[in-house]
């Protein structure tokens, strides 16, 4: 067979699976629906918060209910000693807040 | 239009033959192309259907949520709150809330405890979630036993378990009675974890909190759209550990994808000669080129995108694994619905695609426009 031949034939196998991924997306998430609606209900209760996505630290369990200091929970200054505390950002409302504060100050400290 | 087909399709021999007679180079570039497509689709299609989901499950998660701080950690709600918060306009529904964590020796894993006031747990009977039926061995009817942290055992019959589909939220849930909660944690009657709150108009939510702030000032709210915001910022390509991870291989790869495609070898320069002196035009040595630049990168790009959405949709991102546990002993067991970003992958198609294309391409143009013999003679 012609390589010109033999390369179309590959990129159209190609290009077609890729077009069968968005199908094959499709079809997954009507088939989920239904458990994610339960889940949902399931959600509102229960009253949870958080996904059970990091279950080394408390504040990684629940990052939003965590408040600022769980991080640092052994002293101070200390260092994050979890590898998914590097993944997890800070809750959004901790960091809403503490930049507010900054930009009231008028006067230097 | 056919002989345009027909010139194209001789384009793409030639242009075949030549990258076959640099197999192993080519191989390796293509190979090294597809994998970092891979990596990098793989974590665009992950995180968009991580938050995605994250989003549409926690949209019933309470509308606030006050904790209460003392030194600015987070302190039990003692009696009287309730009371104060029901006094506030605008308050529609409100439940103190128990829950908290404990940390299970035997399996070295983190649990959450949980005292839901919607669901009828008997007394002794505890629900629990599908990693702990897992992780645990449990079933309904068996029986387990929790040592305290006043040092008692408490021993528990397991109801059910929570269903597998729900492990997104519920993995490490323990669901028990109110008094079993207390009794075991030792928490004094009248105290609360934190308050749930639903508000009647949902545009008032931010004034409620703020006059919950004003009333009790030692408390701090945590609004639903928090809640949200967090998750939608989780995974952040912009932020932490996915970019430094990343660019250092985005580098690496640019320099050599660079150095293959712009530095043109003797061997390069002089077949672009002979092509030159056998009469070929300028262009159809530039549409060779072009070519082998969109051959390599497209087929790069489409291998490698289909490759990452058999890995996270149908093996649950396997290759993640190690990255998302962590020193977790608990992880949760769930399977992604696809939701996918069509902006993202239309930007990884154009960063795939197009730089390679037009970096095999510029040093092309100025040996092709050369004189043969000035090319041949390097």
């Amino acid at each position: 067979m012609r390589p010109a031949h033999r390369v179309l034939i590959v990129f159209a196998i190609t290009a077609g699976s890729f077009v069968l991924t968005f199908v094959d997306a499709a079809r997954l998430r009507a088939q989920s629906e239904s458990a994610s609606a339960d889940t949902a209900r399931l959600v509102e209760r229960l009253g949870l918060t958080d996904p059970v996505l990091f279950t080394e630290a408390r504040y990684t369990r629940h990052p939003t209910q965590a408040d600022l200091q769980s991080a640092f929970q052994d002293h101070p200054v200390a260092f994050e000693h979890f590898p998914t505390g590097s993944l997890v950002p800070p809750p959004a409302g901790i960091l809403k807040a503490y930049e507010n504060l900054d930009r009231k100050t008028e006067a230097p400290d | 239009m056919k002989i345009w087909i027909e010139k194209q399709k001789h384009l793409i021999d030639f242009t075949l033959a030549s990258l076959a007679r640099r197999k192993a180079k080519n191989l390796g570039l293509l190979f090294i192309y597809t994998l970092l497509v891979f990596v990098l689709a793989s974590v665009a299609l992950y995180t968009h259907a991580l938050r995605t989901e994250a989003q549409k499950v926690l949209a019933g998660s309470p509308e606030i949520v006050l904790q209460r701080l003392v030194a600015g950690r987070h302190d039990l709600i003692p009696p009287g709150y309730l009371e104060q918060i029901g006094r506030i306009r605008g308050v529609q529904k409100m439940e103190g809330r128990l829950w908290g964590y404990y940390y299970d020796s035997v399996v070295k894993a983190n649990y959450t405890f949980m005292a839901p006031r919607d669901l009828n747990i008997a007394r002794g009977e505890i629900v629990v979630g599908p990693a702990l039926e897992r992780s645990r061995g449990l079933a309904a009817g068996n029986g387990i036993s929790f040592r305290s942290y006043s040092g008692e055992l408490h021993t528990f019959i397991v109801a059910e378990a929570l269903p597998q589909a729900s492990e997104l939220v519920s993995a490490d849930l323990v669901l028990m009675h109110e008094e079993d909660f207390r009794a075991f944690f030792k928490y004094p009657e009248g105290h609360w974890t934190d308050i749930a709150m639903s508000v009647a108009n949902p545009q008032e939510v931010r004034n409620v909190a703020l006059k919950l702030m004003t009333a009790l000032p030692d408390s701090r709210p945590i609004l639903r759209d928090e809640v949200l915001r967090t998750y939608a910022s989780i995974f952040d390509w912009r932020e932490g550990i996915m970019l430094a991870l990343l660019s250092a291989a985005i580098l690496a790869f640019g320099i050599f994808a660079w150095e293959k495609a712009a530095g043109l070898s003797a061997e390069e320069k002089r077949e672009i000669g002979i092509l030159k002196a056998i009469g070929w035009e300028t262009g159809d040595v530039i549409k060779m080129k072009f070519w082998e630049g969109l051959l390599i990168s497209l087929l790069a790009f489409l291998l490698g995108y289909v490759a990452a959405y058999l890995h996270v949709f149908h093996m649950d991102a396997i290759v993640f694994e190690p990255v998302l546990k962590g020193w977790a002993m608990l992880y949760p067991r769930f399977t992604l619905p696809p939701h996918i970003d069509g902006l993202q992958v239309a930007t990884l198609f154009f960063f795939t695609v197009f730089p390679y294309t037009a970096a095999v391409l510029v040093p092309i143009w100025r040996a092709a426009t050369t004189d043969p013999d000035t090319v041949m003679r390097g």
